[in-house]
């Protein structure tokens, strides 16, 4: 099973114990930042009278996998993209990378880690939900096998067409995403980001890293053919000023 | 200021004159802010944050610096791999600002990164989709091959014969992997930023990143060739050699100009010109950037009566440099702002910090001038004026040494096996 959330912002009332599971599971401090931040992993926020939630996407091919150079996140297949801070050296560009702007950092501290929602990795190894979906009262947020979620997505927007915008957030954004959205109004006017290709973000890059075994091969032969000839110029003409200086 | 007077003081103090001053100012300035970053964080010493997480530190200590010892390949591959031997007398100066350039972004480095202690981590944990992962290994790989095209002016210095020709023995697949590494992560510092389609504004974000950092990289490497030796000869009273910097000043036109028509066809390609015409923010630091630091010694360098000359050449030189830390900037900063929803400006700390590494590396490459040969030419051709005394003894023991030279060797044909 790959784990997925669907959120559905229509059934939200926005009591927040969504966070207050998440900052008990996690141990993080009681206080709730109003966006995310390295404390607090989910928020839940109230825009165009709409409730919705920010969590990590755990996308299917993650944008911070893909730029962590010491391999720091992984994506687990159960789901979940987990950080090993025990890798990270702190160079921050998960956080610049990411679509969703969803890493964050320990800037109070010294030696800071980078902090985001884990989707209760831990629990889903033990084949338990993650903790916001099993507080939450109303069903907003459920967990369970990503097709299936989409299956259950295109019903609810089939049975209930005028409530829902037509389109499942997260369904191929960025190639894909294990957090699935739905809503009444706009994903814009939730402060979701619309513009996202379909494309995961990954391939731009890798675009230009792979050709780096052409650039060596390529480049070596070129540059070595180069000083070969250079050289060799060279060298005829010292010997064509030998010869002319011995008939001289 | 900038007297040989200092080269011929023997007292055990050095006076003190206005620059070593200033360095001894931001010296001062720069500890403070080291202590207190390691001491307070980050989060306490610089003006980052998750909205801005890479400022200053990046966009000038480590994308700019980069460039700004792109000399040391450029230069290498003109002598070694092209042979004209003539530029001959610059590398050794090229290949030494080059060296010092990436020693002290990595020493940048150690203050950005958050946990600097694991900064080995990279050697060992591998992800090779990373472009960040590319970058590290060859910074690291490359700093040892400036390392070793540098070393024979050492073994020079304290007269080791077999280090010294072993060095030789492998110069020329030595400047061949130091083109292709510099080739590489002159490329993918743009890469770096292939990945935020969304963030980084349309003037600057392009598929051809990697072209443009690495195109314009190779320009800011000769300017800094020039206006380091324009410096070096006001400082060391060091024989400017126009004769060698001129057709630098033409290939920066060439390399310029193929950079500026490669952005403009870019721009114009993906349709981002045409907000330029009522620009923003954005839109003037664009402008700005290219006019004054592609378009400006473009047209000045293109002119042989103002090339040939040295003020020409240096304003020039200068100018593009401008250009080429103002692209750094407005990739890493000015372009991401929008995206971000923040204004980023760096914290006094910052600049500190940053200027202290500049001034270090000044002081450094001053140290190494004077313990070091590095203008072996010098003292025949600046015969004419007061020559400082260390150099006329180092002279004079190079003619008794007279042995002929790895990296940048004196005569033509020494470089052939």
């Amino acid at each position: 099973m790959k784990g997925a959330i669907l959120f559905d912002s229509t059934k939200c009332i926005g009591c927040e114990a969504c966070v207050a599971a998440c900052k008990e599971k996690h141990d993080l401090p009681a206080a709730i930042d109003p966006k995310l931040t390295a404390y607090t992993w989910t928020v839940v926020e109230q825009r165009n009278k709409a409730f919705v939630r920010r969590l990590c996407m755990h996308c299917e091919s993650p944008t911070c996998v893909s730029v962590c150079p010491v391999e720091a996140f992984r994506k687990e297949p159960s789901g979940p993209v987990v950080y090993d801070a025990s890798r990270c050296i702190g160079c921050r560009y998960c956080i610049m990378a990411c679509p969703f702007d969803v890493p964050k950092y320990q800037w109070d501290r010294t030696t800071p880690i980078v902090q985001k929602c884990n989707m209760c990795a831990d629990r889903i190894a033990v084949g338990k939900e993650p903790a916001c979906a099993a507080v939450c009262p109303t069903g907003a947020t459920i967990f369970g096998d990503r097709d299936q979620l989409i299956g259950e997505a295109r019903v609810r927007l089939k049975a209930a067409p005028t409530t829902y915008v037509p389109h499942i957030y997260g369904l191929e954004e960025v190639g894909g995403t294990s957090v699935l959205m739905l809503s009444s109004v706009p994903f814009p006017s939730l402060g979701i980001r619309p513009d996202l290709p379909v494309t995961p973000l990954p391939t731009l890059t890798w675009k230009a890293l792979s050709k780096v075994p052409d650039v060596v091969v390529v480049g070596g032969a070129l540059l070595y053919g180069i000083w070969w000839i250079t050289n060799r110029r060279i060298r005829v003409q010292e010997a064509l000023a030998q010869e002319a200086a011995k008939k001289g | 200021m900038r007297k040989d007077a200092e080269a011929m003081n023997d007292t055990r103090w050095p006076e003190i004159t206005f620059w070593r001053l200033v360095f001894l100012v931001l010296a001062a300035t720069g500890t403070v802010v080291a202590i207190l970053r390691y001491s307070r964080g980050l989060g306490a010493t610089t003006n980052l944050s998750d909205q801005f997480p890479w400022g200053l530190w990046i966009g000038f200590d480590v994308l700019t610096g980069v460039g700004l010892a792109a000399g040391g390949f450029t230069i290498t591959a003109v002598v070694h791999l092209f042979n004209l031997k003539r530029f001959t007398p610059i590398v050794r100066p090229t290949v030494l600002t080059a060296f010092l350039g990436y020693v002290f972004v990595i020493l940048a480095l150690l203050f950005d990164l958050g946990q600097p202690h694991r900064i080995w981590h990279a050697i060992v944990m591998w992800n090779p989709r990373s472009v960040m992962f590319e970058v590290a290994w060859c910074v690291m790989l490359y700093t040892t091959v400036l390392a070793l095209e540098f070393s024979p002016i050492v073994f020079e210095r304290l007269n080791l014969e077999r280090p010294r020709r072993i060095v030789r023995a492998i110069s020329v697949p030595l400047v061949i992997v130091g083109v292709i590494l510099s080739t590489l992560h002159q490329s993918s510092l743009g890469s770096l930023y292939l990945i935020v389609p969304m963030k980084l504004h349309p003037l600057w974000y392009s598929p051809l990143l990697p072209v443009f950092f690495f195109v314009s990289a190779m320009a800011a490497g000769l300017a800094m060739v020039i206006v380091e030796s324009s410096l070096c000869q006001r400082a060391f009273n060091h024989h400017l050699e126009m004769d060698l910097l001129e057709p630098l000043g033409r290939a920066m036109v060439v390399v310029l100009s193929v950079y500026g028509i490669l952005r403009v066809q870019d721009l114009a390609r993906r349709g981002a010109l045409l907000g330029l015409r009522r620009p923003g923010y954005e839109g003037s630091m664009f402008l700005l950037e290219m006019g004054l630091g592609v378009l400006l010694p473009i047209i000045l360098l293109a002119i042989p009566r103002v090339r040939a000359r040295q003020p020409g050449l240096v304003t020039g030189a200068f100018l593009a440099i401008l250009g080429f830390v103002m692209h750094r900037l407005n990739v890493s900063v000015t372009g991401m702002e929008r995206a971000a929803g923040v204004a980023y400006f760096p914290s006094w700390m910052e600049i500190a910090l940053s200027l202290a590494l500049v001034a270090a590396g000044f002081a450094v490459f001053g140290l190494a001038v004077r313990y070091l040969p590095i203008f072996p030419e010098a003292p025949h051709r600046a015969s004419g004026v007061e020559a400082p005394a260390w150099l006329l003894a180092r002279s004079a023991s190079m003619v008794a040494g007279g042995s002929p030279e790895p990296l940048s060797p004196p005569s033509a044909p020494a470089g052939v096996k």
